[in-house]
């Protein structure tokens, strides 16, 4: 059992230098190295949402002219959704975490694993290619025959990087799946692993049944636009709207790949800092099934308005009601699991915290979105901006960083300032909350998204929501300095600081290149807390 | 664990246990990866149902420019490659060298005869006009207009397909040098295996793109 | 579902020392993959030949509709029967099956979703150009 950290050498020791790095099979260094290039697009996105708000702080367009404008939350869109959201959880904590918890060596393919993340970058080039060369104006969703036929932007550019960027997530996909059906340790039965590897099958159960339909729709309009072959074009009896069930059939169930994971990190999180298992842990697993199968079959609640037959908008309101009901189920266990648990408020626990309000409030307004009636009038607001900021940042973001601060003495054996941890947590739970409630009034009264100016009686809320995103800022930026202060200078991480089961706090912090000393076998159920 | 390092298969990776495993995997990876292909290709048909059920018309006239001739021998060159793949395959679980190499070398023959075919047919389509874009003539027909949704959709289409090909045509080419050095053996010959299903994933959505795209009310009036 | 590769009830470093040692000196047939009998492929190949002369065949009849309908069955057939042997899912495990169902199933998801707006928008439905 170990206590302090070992002389033994490690992951993170075992090979110094560049190349060790870049042509690593390592999941483990693949996750870090995945680590550092979602953090460099998640402030880049991040400074063109501070344009956004500059932009929004007064109801003039007085910042920069409408088509600029275009450009900023286009871009915005696309690398957060892209490149960070979607990413984040899997490529960060799944690729570090999933064969540990399951007692595997490695994922099932370390090159093509390597082969994602170069797959990323490159994507990632070819997006920011497009930026550096002037930006494209469609918003993240290129709907034709704007995108197709009209914008005078680098649609071709940005769209092959996504196109690019869609095969890491396969990959990745791929690889989560044929990992847990092909190399869970002896006695790692499907019902004894770690939800949050539950979590990661599902979603990477969309990655592989999803990405491939963008990918050929992006395609197709990239063939619109270099190759003159007009599949959305209305001039040869295209329809625009064809486009859009293509788009959404992926887009949709996406968010369910931002979401999942994170809840994985809650399963994770509320059962160590409540020191108990989780309630209902079977139900909790299907419905991250559920969740990953229903998701695909509501993606015309985002054409409500678009000329979708009304007969097609009924049926998927009523499957848009149904996708809830497995995430309420989640949450309704994890409270369970809290109830007269031992709780204790370290910094993960905070953003569980945070996560159960904010993730409650984006699922029910969800919910008035999904009703026919109510979307007709907010859709294309701020409200369905705040309904999917609620739940991406105060849902998939508070996880991610919940999870980095569970994670981070097992990945690189520090500990950090527990106290600062927690105080950032509140400053972000206080600046996400200040930054989109306002968003939903604002919506709710008739404030359109995606313009970048508005009628002065809104400027109130803006100018709430802009304050919040000053705070919210420094909420994020508080993390960078006293994680990476813990590396230089923090104590030495314990094989399990927390206390918590799992078969990665059976190992050393950090881990062995190859996970564990001695192939573990596994003999007792999940979350096998004393009572 | 690590005392059997020594002796293990060669190609057995450190992270498997077994060969039996490693084969499994990756052929359930390749799997997956083909469950992504149907839907890649799947948005396509999507496109072209919708399109070909709103101009059945239009549809039908472009259709008949294409060569039912050509078109039904590329289908039988494929179905034979199939034949060869699947030959392959069977070569390298019985560890017969040259017949691997027979074998392997006859797809590749085959499938550049598809290309070959293919590469007819495309300047045909180029010398007649066909192409969608501002050259695009269709001269009487009755329904021009959205005939151009149907070549948009054959091009990229049988394109795409073509572009398969290529790589497949690759995989094979690598496997040819591979069994060339002996390296498929009864004991092992996972890549054999999980590119042929590749292989025979491309022959099937050709197996669909020929009578989608050549063979619309073939019965009816010739345009 | 235990792990594949690993001797069933309770599993020992023991047994799985055992399963390496087999692989080693080329004790191991690659059992997971089925050698199928070579006469199999050929009348597979001869099927799929004479269903291809079929479907050209019947297009150059009228069957109205049906046309359609039995050029998708033939081709399904022809998927079929390579998907079955040529493909080995006739000899592989549930899990293989449960892929390949779930592939197409997905896909039919998104033509018959999508078809269902179509279909039901009224009449004379993409009056675009």
């Amino acid at each position: 059992m170990d206590t302090a950290a070992t002389p033994h050498s490690n992951y993170l020791t075992d090979g110094y230098g560049l190349k060790s790095w870049l042509l690593t099979r390592d999941h483990k260094r693949i996750g870090l190295l995945y680590l550092l290039s979602v953090s460099a697009f998640f402030v880049l996105g991040a400074v063109f949402a501070g344009l956004i708000r500059l932009e929004l702080m007064t109801p003039a367009g007085d910042l920069v002219e409408s088509d600029v404008y275009n450009k900023i939350f286009t871009m915005h869109g696309v690398i957060m959704v892209f490149f960070f959201l979607i990413p984040a959880i899997p490529a960060v904590l799944g690729n570090f975490l999933l064969p540990i918890m399951i007692g595997a060596k490695d994922l099932a393919f370390p090159r093509l694993n390597l082969l994602s993340w170069y797959i990323y970058t490159v994507g990632g080039v070819f997006t920011l290619w497009a930026l550096v060369n002037g930006g494209v104006d469609t918003g993240w969703t290129f709907y034709t025959p704007y995108s197709s036929a009209f914008s005078n932007s680098n649609v071709a550019l940005v769209v092959v990087g996504i196109f690019i960027n869609g095969f890491s997530s396969i990959l990745t996909g791929l690889n989560f799946i044929v990992t847990v059906h092909k190399m869970r340790a002896p006695g790692m039965t499907w019902f004894r692993m770690p939800l949050f590897v539950w979590a990661h099958y599902a979603t990477a159960l969309i990655f592989v049944l999803g990405t491939p339909v963008i990918a050929i729709t992006l395609v197709m309009v990239a063939a619109e636009r270099l190759l003159h072959l007009g599949i959305f074009d209305p001039k040869l009896g295209g329809d625009p709207v064809l486009f859009q069930h293509l788009f959404w059939f992926y887009s949709h169930p996406a968010v369910y790949i931002m979401i999942l994971p994170a809840m994985g990190v809650m399963s994770e999180l509320v059962a160590a800092f409540s020191r108990k298992r989780i309630f209902g842990y079977e139900f909790v697993a299907f419905s991250s099934l559920a969740i990953a199968v229903v998701g695909f079959l509501v993606w015309g609640h985002h054409m409500f308005v678009s000329s979708q037959s009304v007969y097609a908008a009924m049926a998927f309101s009523l499957l848009s009601y149904l996708v809830a009901i497995p995430s309420a189920i989640k949450v309704f266990n994890w409270a369970a699991t809290l109830f007269k648990g031992s709780i204790s408020f370290e910094a993960p626990m905070i953003y569980v915290f945070g996560f159960i309000g904010l993730f409650l409030i984006g699922g029910l307004t969800g919910l008035f979105l999904a009703a026919l009636a109510v979307d007709v009038h907010v859709t294309d607001t701020y409200f369905v901006v705040a309904h999917f900021h609620y739940i991406m940042v105060g849902g998939t973001i508070m996880m991610y960083l919940g999870g980095i601060h569970y994670w981070w003495p097992k990945i690189f054996g520090k500990l950090y300032h527990q106290g600062m941890a927690r105080v950032s947590a509140v400053v972000i739970f206080i600046g996400f909350n200040l930054t989109f409630f306002p968003q939903f009034i604002v919506g709710y009264l008739g404030m359109p998204r995606r313009y970048h100016a508005y009628p002065p009686e809104f400027q109130l809320w803006n100018i709430l929501s802009s304050a919040g995103a000053v705070i919210l800022a420094i909420g994020y930026a508080m993390p960078t300095f006293y994680l990476i202060y813990s590396l230089v200078k923090g104590k030495p991480a314990p094989a399990n600081p927390w206390g918590a089961k799992g078969l990665e706090w059976e190992t050393s912090s950090p881990p062995p290149t190859h996970n564990f000393e001695a192939a573990p076998v596994v003999t007792e159920p999940p979350y096998n807390y004393a009572k | 664990m690590s005392g059997a390092h020594a002796t293990q298969h060669p190609r057995l990776q450190h992270h498997f246990d077994n060969l039996d495993q490693q084969f499994e995997a990756s052929a359930l990876g390749m799997w997956l990866f083909l469950v992504t292909e149907i839907l890649f290709f799947g948005g396509l048909f999507t496109a072209y149902m919708i399109y070909r059920l709103a101009y059945p018309q239009a549809f039908a006239e472009a259709s008949h420019e294409l060569d039912v001739v050509l078109g039904g021998v590329n289908t039988a060159v494929l179905i034979s490659s199939s034949l060869t793949m699947a030959m392959a395959v069977w070569a390298a679980q019985m560890g017969k060298r040259s017949s691997q190499l027979l074998f392997l070398g006859l797809t590749i023959l085959l499938g550049l005869a598809f290309l070959g075919v293919k590469a007819v047919e495309y300047a045909a389509k180029f010398e007649h006009h066909l192409v969608p874009g501002p050259d695009f003539r269709f001269e009487g027909a009755r329904d021009p207009v959205h005939a151009q949704l149907f070549f948009s959709l054959y091009f990229v289409m049988t394109g795409l397909h073509a572009l398969h090909m290529v790589i497949g045509i690759g995989l094979m080419a690598v496997l040819f040098v591979m069994a060339a050095r002996g390296r498929f053996t009864k004991a092992y010959h996972t890549p054999v295996e999980v590119s042929g299903l590749y292989w025979h994933f491309v022959d099937i959505v050709w197996i669909f793109l020929f009578p989608l795209l050549y063979l619309i009310d073939r019965h009816g009036p010739v345009h | 579902m235990e792990p594949r590769g690993f001797s069933p009830g309770d599993d020992t470093k023991a047994a799985m020392t055992d399963h390496a040692a087999a692989a080693v000196n080329g004790e191991y047939m690659q059992e997971a993959s089925h050698l199928v009998p070579i006469r199999v492929y050929l009348t597979i190949f001869s099927l799929l030949m004479v269903l291809t002369a079929v479907t050209v065949g019947v297009s150059f009849l009228d069957l109205g509709p049906l046309n359609t309908v039995v050029a998708i069955v033939i081709a399904v057939t022809k998927m079929m029967l390579v998907v079955l042997y040529f493909m080995h899912v006739r000899y592989s495990s549930r899990l293989t099956w449960a892929v390949v169902a779930g592939g197409f199933f997905w896909l039919a998801l998104l033509l018959f979703m999508t078809l269902g707006d179509y279909l039901t928008r009224g009449p004379g439905w993409l009056r675009y150009g």
